[in-house]
């Protein structure tokens, strides 16, 4: 990244900052000319989006791909569910856990009686697995599309393990049926307008805190890492400890998601943190524009606003959407939402380019030849290869 | 005991599968830099190519070869995934090469896709296949356990396609084009080798794999559109621990999931199982980051 593209970037910084108040305060101002319906659909939408913000410092800013952010937003909204049903069982069982025949309490349920607890839990839990399979992966230098795959597996066997144990997680059912939150009624419109502000303090507090380790010495490395990863190593810097944090910094994020998650829409089940929503977080990163945290905010909501409109309209058509996006987006708009101001810019050059092709042809050639298929792909801004000329 | 031996075995015939599709997964991987999240949709279409195979053959020949039906359905299923595969190595996955984590989520959108096609032709429900009459039979063996045809029939289908693959890959002339452009691409191609050509073939053979993959899980079970999916994190993990581009890494890690899993959930839980099995890889690439067995290079950035 020399100087150039620092000052661009610098420039580029302030449209988005004003994009975000746009974004924030159309959020602020939802619950006047919204109906409490739509409300609750944003709020949850606000959940997405803090998860998508984490998504974005590991993805788009650290250049890993973590197919498993389902598994932190889960922990998080597990921890929050289990206090909720504590809450809601008034010292009983849980109903769930009489159907399956527990008599007792299970000992880490216990805890969960305490609301500060949870609210530590809902952090700590996320962070201190992140940190275990983040050390364990990124210190013995597994990266790449290893680390991709390990990250699914890991989504893909907490879904399992949530399946499977009824007795203690309500199986494929999930944790549902709450009644009151910290003690106040989940149902009554003053506490979900409570927490739709809540979630947007959050939001905002995330956004500010990613722009600020974005800005950092910190958020340098973390681009470096992502770009040389190499010569950050040569230059005496340990990578794994910077993705070690970041990772650790996502999973915070998506846990607190979770735990907002929870009590806004009455229910978490394994559904909600298996490998295909562990995945379609990663899209909205793309489709809003990775590595520009405005961006992933913008691209959580509209591909879930998109969700609810087509899915309530065709309910055949989303996945086949969804599929066509993650085609489109990656294929020909990899800077996503946040590039469209660039497209007319783009389609001067490609006119441009069009009408020197005749050279351009021979260079093609040769550049195909020389492509280096075992190159590790670098996340880049710019559009690489022949899918993003286009 | 006998318990134990039956699930061993039935471990053998899950990884018998996952063998037949990570073998594709981890040719393709190791020469073109492409992770493909739809080989699990290519495992599916197989399948129910067998599934149509099957109800044309019962509708139009007499009833008394009904069984041969099968072996119908492999070559369908071969022709038909590895037709697909090609179609979209064609279309798409060529402009991905090298950019594999791109090529991971463009490959999860193609799953989308097919997934949705194959629900909207033949529904959402699970359909089933009959396996033919002479698999129908366990076998007893020194009179301890059963071992049901089917299962066995999937393991002499494996080490076959194995074997043919393996006698492709280190015999033919194709094959020795396609381990060099997976050592040296640049190299391969200056010397000769048609490296897009090995490409296209690679995909597409290993797509067809896949396919006969799939003609093997409808002995196991009814089949649903989203049956792929199942198997694509073991495939994958097969060839995270295996290792990449070599046929003996996917064995071992066809070996160590397929088996591993099943004995995990015998001494523990079914839950249980997927989160042992998860534990074992990770500590497995403490040791050995790029698989058990990789194509050593010196290179840093690979």
């Amino acid at each position: 990244m020399d100087l150039k593209n620092l000052t661009v970037r610098g420039h580029r910084l302030t449209g988005k900052n004003i994009l975000a108040m746009l974004i924030f305060l159309f959020l602020a101002t939802a619950p006047i000319y919204m109906s409490s319906f739509r409300v609750n659909m944003l709020g949850k939408y606000m959940c997405f989006a803090l998860v998508a913000l984490g998504i974005d410092m590991i993805w788009g800013y650290t250049g890993i791909l973590s197919l498993g952010h389902g598994v932190y937003f889960g922990l998080g909204a597990y921890c929050m569910a289990m206090h909720l049903k504590l809450e809601a069982s008034n010292g009983e069982l849980p109903d769930f856990m009489a159907w399956s025949a527990v008599e007792k309490l299970p000992a880490f349920w216990a805890p969960f009686h305490s609301s500060v607890f949870t609210i530590c839990a809902v952090v700590l839990i996320p962070v201190i697995f992140a940190a275990i399979i983040g050390s364990l992966t990124f210190l013995n230098r597994i990266r790449g599309v290893f680390f991709c795959i390990l990250s699914q597996a890991l989504s893909y066997a907490l879904a399992t393990f949530m399946i499977g144990r009824q007795e203690y997680f309500g199986g494929s059912n999930g944790l549902t049926s709450f009644t009151t939150i910290f003690g106040f009624s989940v149902n009554s419109p003053t506490t979900k307008m409570v927490l739709f502000y809540f979630t947007l303090v959050f939001l905002i507090g995330a956004f500010a805190l990613c722009t600020k380790i974005v800005n950092s010495r910190v958020g340098r490395v973390l681009i470096a890492v992502r770009d040389a990863e190499n010569r950050v190593r040569f230059t005496g810097y340990s990578p794994a400890v910077y993705k070690v944090f970041v990772y650790c910094l996502s999973a915070a994020l998506a846990g607190i998601a979770g735990a907002l998650y929870v009590p806004q829409v009455g229910i978490i089940s394994p559904t909600d943190i298996n490998i295909a929503p562990s995945t379609e977080m990663v899209i909205w990163v793309a489709v809003g524009g990775k590595a520009t945290l405005v961006g992933s905010i913008l691209g959580a909501l509209v591909v879930n606003f998109t969700k609810s409109i087509v899915s309530e309209q065709f309910p055949d058509i989303w996945q086949f959407f969804i599929g066509a996006l993650f085609i489109a987006v990656i294929l020909f708009f990899p800077g996503g939402l946040i590039s469209i101001k660039d497209l007319p810019a783009k389609v001067i050059g490609i006119i441009r380019k069009k009408s020197s092709k005749a050279d351009a042809a021979d260079t093609a050639a040769v550049n195909a030849d020389a492509r280096e298929p075992k190159k590790d792909p670098k996340v880049s801004r710019t559009p690489v290869g022949k899918g993003g000329s286009v | 005991m006998d318990l134990f031996l039956m699930q061993l075995f039935n471990g053998l015939s899950v990884s018998s599968i996952l063998l037949l599709a990570a073998l594709g997964l981890a040719i393709t991987f190791g020469l073109m830099g492409i992770i493909n999240m739809a080989h699990g949709e290519f495992i599916m279409i197989g399948a129910y190519t067998a599934y149509v195979v099957q109800n044309i053959w019962k509708a139009v020949m007499p009833e008394n070869i009904f069984d041969a039906y099968f072996f119908a359905a492999m070559l369908a299923a071969f022709i038909v995934t590895a037709a697909v595969g090609l179609i979209l190595e064609r279309l798409i996955i060529r402009h991905l090469y090298g950019r594999a984590i791109d090529s991971l989520l463009v490959t999860w959108g193609i799953s989308l896709a097919l997934q949705q096609t194959v629900r909207s032709i033949f529904g959402p429900t699970n359909v089933s296949v009959s396996a033919p009459a002479f698999l129908d039979k366990n076998i007893q063996v020194m009179g301890m356990f059963a071992m049901s045809g089917k299962r066995l029939f999937i393991l002499v289908m494996a080490a076959v396609s194995c074997l043919l693959i393996a006698v492709f890959m280190y015999k033919t002339k194709q094959g020795r084009n396609i381990r060099a452009a997976m050592q040296n691409r640049e190299m391969a191609a200056s010397l000769g080798v048609n490296t897009a050509k090995c490409d296209m073939l690679t995909f597409a053979i290993g797509s067809g794999f896949a396919g006969i993959a799939g003609c093997a899980i409808t002995f196991l079970g009814p089949i649903g559109p989203t049956i792929g999916q199942s198997y694509i994190v073991d495939a994958f993990m097969t060839v995270v621990v295996g290792g990449v581009g070599r046929i003996i890494g996917s064995i071992t890690g066809a070996a160590i999931i397929g088996v591993g899993g099943p004995t995990f959930e015998f001494f523990t839980s079914a839950s249980l199982g997927k989160v042992m099995i998860f534990i074992v890889v990770i500590i497995i690439l403490q040791f050995r980051p790029k698989g058990i067995f990789s194509i050593r290079s010196r290179a840093l950035d690979d």
